[in-house]
C-alpha cells in the first residue's frame, strides 16, 4: 500500500468519524438494497454532505467537477466508507451509472445541464430498462417513443423494476422510436422527468414487505427535444455502455458490506451457541473462504489491462459469484438465528440478516439472472457457440 | 498490494505454459520423467526460491505459484512438490545456516533430489509424526515407519520430521535415499503421476551432523512449511482444474449429436461455465495470497494465524474447484470420459490425492472457524 493511498484512507476515516454523527447517526449501516426504506429523505441531505466534502464524482475527470481519481484510490474511499458505516447510497444510480455515460456520450450542454445535480446531491436517478415482457430479453421492449412537431419527445408504455423510482427526479429510458422494429435496431435512450402529468408510478411490494421497486408507466409523457443519449436509433448501443459502468468500483466497494453482514453472522452465532455446532463451523468457515474469493477477484479485476484483447475472466464470472455467495450468506444468517427469525427483529444486527436473506433472493435476479449470466460466461469467456 | 504479473512474471509463466506443453507425457510408464526433471532444473526452477546469498534466483512465492499452476496442468510427474516445496521449504524455515549453505545450492541445481517427511498426508502436528529418532553416542538412531513418502525414485536424500525425547519433541534429519537400514517399498497408486513408497527406518544411524534444524524454530517452522506448501500445491490445483476445463470445451465443441455440437446446449454451457467461476476464482485466490506472501517476505509480513486463514482460503477453492472441475470433465465426455485413454481420469485421480495431502478441507475450515468463532 503506498503512503498516498494510507494518507487518503486516514482522510475519508477521519472525514466519517466527523460526519456521519449528530443528525445522520441514525444512518450507520442503513439503506441499500433490502433496506431502501430507511430514512430517504435524510439520505438525501447526507449525500449533499458528502457533495460538499468533496466524496461525490471520485473518479469523474476534474473538467466535470469529478477529481480523477486512480482506481486504487477510488476502492480505498468506497471500503472506508462501509467501514465507518456510510449508508447505502441513494444517489448511486445517478453517480455510477447515469453520470458516466453522460461523459462518454453526452453533449456539452446535457453535461453542463445534469452533472452538477448529481454531483451536489439534488437530483436523482431511475434506470428504465426491464418491461413486463422485456426481462432477461431486454430488447424485446414494447416501450414507444416520438417526436411531436415542436420536437419534444413523447413516451408510451410501462417500466417495471424501477429502483427507487418514487425517490427520483429524472429516470433514463430506452424505448422504440422507429415503428414496427424489432430488437436492438430502432430504440432511443430518452432522458425524463419524472415529476409530470404522464408518468405514474406504482410500488411493487417485494417480499420482504417493503417496495424498492415500482411499476413506471408512461402515458403521453413528454421530455425536451435535447434529452436523447446518442441519435434516435442508437438507444440500444448507449445502453450497453451505461451496463458497461454496472461493474465499476462501487461494486468492489460492496465487500465492504459483506465483510460487515458476516461479522453479524458470527456475533450471533457466538451469542446463541450455533459456533459450537460443527456444520454451522464449517458453513461459517466457507463463507469466510467465498469472501476471500471475492475480495481477491476484485483485486485481479483492478489489475492494470496487460494490453491484450483477451477477455477478463475475473470481471465476467463476478457477478455471479458475489450474487450466489451472498445469497448463500442470507440462507446461513437465518440457520444461526434459528426460530427467532420468523419474528421481525428490532436488534439492528439481526433486521440487517433478515433483510438480507430475503432481499437476496433478487440478487440472483436483476443485472441479469444466475441463467443468463452462465451464458455470458461460456459463450464470451469460453466460446461456446450460440444454440 | 497489486496482483499485477509483472513482465518477468509473465515471461516465467508463458516459457512455463510452452515448455510444458510440449515436454510433458502423464502417461510415460515410470515412476518419474527424470528427463522431464533434468531439463526443469537447467531452467533453474527449482531455483526459483532460494536466496541468493545461496546462489538461487531470490524470487517467491508468486513465480513458484506460476510454475506449480502450469505443472498441475500438464501432471508433471517430477520430484518438484517433493524437492522445492517441501524439502526447500522447510530447510528454509527450519535449517540451521549451515544446513542451508550446505544444501540448498545442491536441492537448487540438481546435484541432489529430496523429499520430506512428516505425519500421514504430509501433517505436521508433531503427534503425528511416525518417526522416532534416540541419541546414539555423538549421533542419532532413526526408527519407525512412513507409511506414504512422494518418493518417484529419482530423490538422492530425505528430510525427515521426527519426535524426539528432549524439547523441543522434534527434530529435521537429512539422510541419504540410500542410507542403510532404510527400505523403500513403492506403492501401488491410483494416481500415477504422483508415486509413493513405504519407508521403513530400522534402526537407520546418522551423525550428528545429519540433524539440520534450530531447535527454535522447528515446530514453528514446520507448520509454516506446510502452510506455504498447501498454498503451492493450491496452485498446482487450480492449474488442474484450468485443465479439465479445457479440455471439456475442447471436447464438446468437437462432440455432434443431435446435428450440432453438444456445446451449443445450455444445459453443458451451464456447467462449463459454473466450472470457469470455481477455478478463477480459486486462481484469483490463490495469487492474491502468493502476492501477500511474496510481500510479506520484504517486511510487512502476515501473521502466522492470517497466514494460516488466508492459504486455507487458497486451498479450500483449489480443492473444490479441482475435485468439481474433474468430475464435470469426465461427465462432460461422456463415455469416452470414463477410459484410460482419454485425460480426465488422470485429473480425477490427481484431484482426489491432492485433496487428501495437506489435510482434507474439513480440517482447514474447521482451523479456520476457530480462528473466527472461537477467540476471546
Amino acid at each position: 500500500m503506498s503512503m498516498n493511498e494510507q494518507e487518503f484512507r486516514q482522510e475519508v476515516a477521519g472525514w466519517m468519524a466527523t460526519h456521519l454523527t449528530g443528525r445522520f447517526a441514525c444512518l450507520k449501516h442503513r439503506g441499500g438494497p433490502g433496506d431502501e426504506e430507511a430514512y430517504p429523505a435524510l439520505r438525501k441531505e447526507w449525500e449533499q454532505e458528502l457533495a460538499a466534502g468533496g466524496w461525490v464524482g471520485l473518479g469523474w475527470p476534474k473538467a466535470h467537477g469529478g477529481r480523477d481519481l486512480p482506481l486504487a484510490l477510488q476502492l480505498a474511499f468506497h471500503e472506508e466508507y462501509v467501514r465507518a458505516g456510510g449508508p447505502g447510497r441513494i444517489g448511486h444510480i445517478g453517480e455510477t451509472l447515469m453520470a458516466p455515460t453522460l461523459i462518454a456520450l453526452g453533449t456539452p450542454a446535457q453535461q453542463a445541464r445534469f452533472l452538477p445535480g448529481i454531483r451536489e446531491g439534488h437530483e436523482y436517478w431511475a434506470q428504465g430498462y426491464s418491461e413486463p415482457g422485456a426481462g432477461s430479453d431486454l430488447a424485446a421492449i414494447t416501450t414507444r417513443c416520438w417526436q411531436d412537431e415542436d420536437g419534444r419527445w413523447r413516451l408510451q408504455g410501462q417500466k417495471v423494476w424501477t429502483s427507487l423510482a418514487h425517490e427520483s427526479d429524472w429516470v433514463f429510458v430506452i424505448a422504440r422510436s422507429t415503428p414496427g422494429s424489432v430488437g436492438r435496431e430502432g430504440l432511443s435512450f430518452l432522458l425524463v422527468p419524472l415529476d409530470q402529468p404522464g408518468v405514474d408510478i406504482h410500488p411493487i411490494r417485494q417480499m420482504t414487505g417493503e417496495a424498492e421497486f415500482n411499476s413506471v408507466f408512461f402515458d403521453g409523457a413528454v421530455t425536451e427535444a435535447d434529452c436523447i443519449i446518442g441519435k434516435p436509433g442508437e438507444g440500444w448501443k448507449v445502453a450497453m455502455a451505461l451496463l458497461g459502468f454496472e461493474r465499476g468500483v462501487s461494486t468492489l466497494g460492496q465487500q465492504m458490506h459483506f465483510i460487515h453482514e458476516l461479522k453479524l453472522v458470527v456475533d450471533v452465532a457466538r451469542g446463541n451457541g450455533a459456533a459450537r455446532d460443527p456444520a454451522i463451523r464449517q458453513r461459517i468457515a466457507d463463507a469466510w473462504v467465498g469472501l476471500q474469493g471475492l475480495r481477491y477477484n476484485g483485486l485481479r479485476m483492478l489489475e492494470e489491462d496487460t494490453g491484450s484483447t483477451t477477455v477478463r475472466p475475473e470481471a465476467l464470472i463476478y457477478k455471479y459469484a458475489w450474487s450466489n455467495w451472498h445469497r448463500e450468506l442470507g440462507q446461513l444468517a437465518m440457520d444461526v438465528i434459528g426460530v427467532a427469525g420468523d419474528v421481525r427483529s428490532h436488534d439492528d444486527a439481526v433486521r440487517r440478516l433478515q433483510q438480507v436473506f430475503f432481499f437476496s433472493r433478487a440478487d440472483t435476479i436483476y443485472a441479469g439472472t444466475n441463467e443468463i449470466q452462465l451464458n455470458i460466461i461460456a459463450e464470451r469467456g469460453l466460446g461456446m457457440p450460440r444454440a | 498490494m497489486s496482483l499485477t504479473l509483472s513482465d518477468e512474471q509473465r515471461a516465467l509463466q508463458e516459457t512455463a505454459a510452452d515448455f510444458l506443453a510440449a515436454h510433458t507425457n502423464a502417461r510415460k510408464e515410470a515412476d518419474a520423467d527424470a528427463e522431464l526433471w533434468s531439463r526443469i532444473v537447467e531452467l533453474g526452477w527449482a531455483a526459483v526460491q532460494v536466496p541468493e546469498d545461496f546462489d538461487g534466483l531470490g524470487l517467491g512465492a508468486v513465480e513458484l505459484a506460476l510454475l506449480m499452476e502450469e505443472m498441475g496442468r500438464r501432471l508433471a510427474r517430477t520430484p518438484f512438490l517433493a524437492n522445492v516445496v517441501l524439502a526447500q521449504t522447510a530447510l528454509l524455515q527450519v535449517g540451521t545456516a549451515e544446513a542451508q549453505q550446505g544444501a540448498l545450492a545442491a536441492l537448487a541445481y540438481g546435484e541432489r533430489t529430496a523429499t520430506l517427511i512428516l505425519g500421514p498426508g504430509l501433517d505436521a502436528e508433531p503427534a503425528s509424526l511416525s518417526v522416532k529418532a534416540r541419541r546414539d553416542g555423538e549421533g542419532w538412531v532413526l526408527a519407525g515407519e512412513a507409511a506414504q513418502v512422494l518418493d518417484d525414485g529419482l530423490l538422492t536424500h530425505a528430510y525427515v520430521a521426527a519426535r524426539i525425547e528432549e524439547a523441543p519433541g522434534v527434530a529435521l534429519f537429512e539422510l541419504a535415499a540410500d542410507a542403510a537400514g532404510l527400505t523403500r517399498t513403492p506403492l501401488d497408486v491410483f494416481d500415477l503421476t504422483r508415486p509413493q513408497a513405504r519407508w521403513t527406518f530400522a534402526d537407520v544411524r546418522v551423525g550428528a551432523e545429519a540433524r539440520v534444524d534450530d531447535p527454535a524454530r522447528v515446530l514453528a517452522g514446520l507448520a509454516r512449511t506446510r502452510v506455504l506448501a498447501a498454498l503451492q500445491l493450491a496452485a498446482e490445483q487450480v492449474g488442474g482444474a484450468a485443465q479439465c476445463l479445457q479440455l471439456a470445451v475442447d471436447y464438446t465443441k468437437e462432440r455432434v449429436q443431435f446435428g450440432k455440437p453438444v456445446a451449443s446446449f445450455q444445459a453443458v454451457k451451464h456447467r462449463v461455465a459454473e466450472m470457469m467461476v470455481c477455478m478463477e476464482t480459486a486462481r484469483s485466490t490463490v495469487r492474491g495470497v502468493a502476492a501477500r506472501v511474496a510481500q510479506g517476505v520484504q517486511g510487512n509480513g502476515l501473521d502466522e494465524a492470517a497466514l494460516a486463514a488466508e492459504v486455507a482460503a487458497a486451498r479450500v477453492q483449489a480443492t473444490e474447484a479441482y475435485r468439481y472441475c474433474a468430475q464435470e470433465a469426465i461427465q462432460l465426455h461422456g463415455g469416452v470420459g470414463f477410459t484410460w485413454e482419454y485425460d480426465p481420469q488422470l485429473h480425477f485421480k490427481r484431484a482426489h490425492w491432492a485433496s487428501q495431502w495437506f489435510g482434507p478441507t474439513r480440517d482447514w475450515r474447521e482451523a479456520l472457524a476457530a480462528h473466527l468463532l472461537d477467540a476471546a
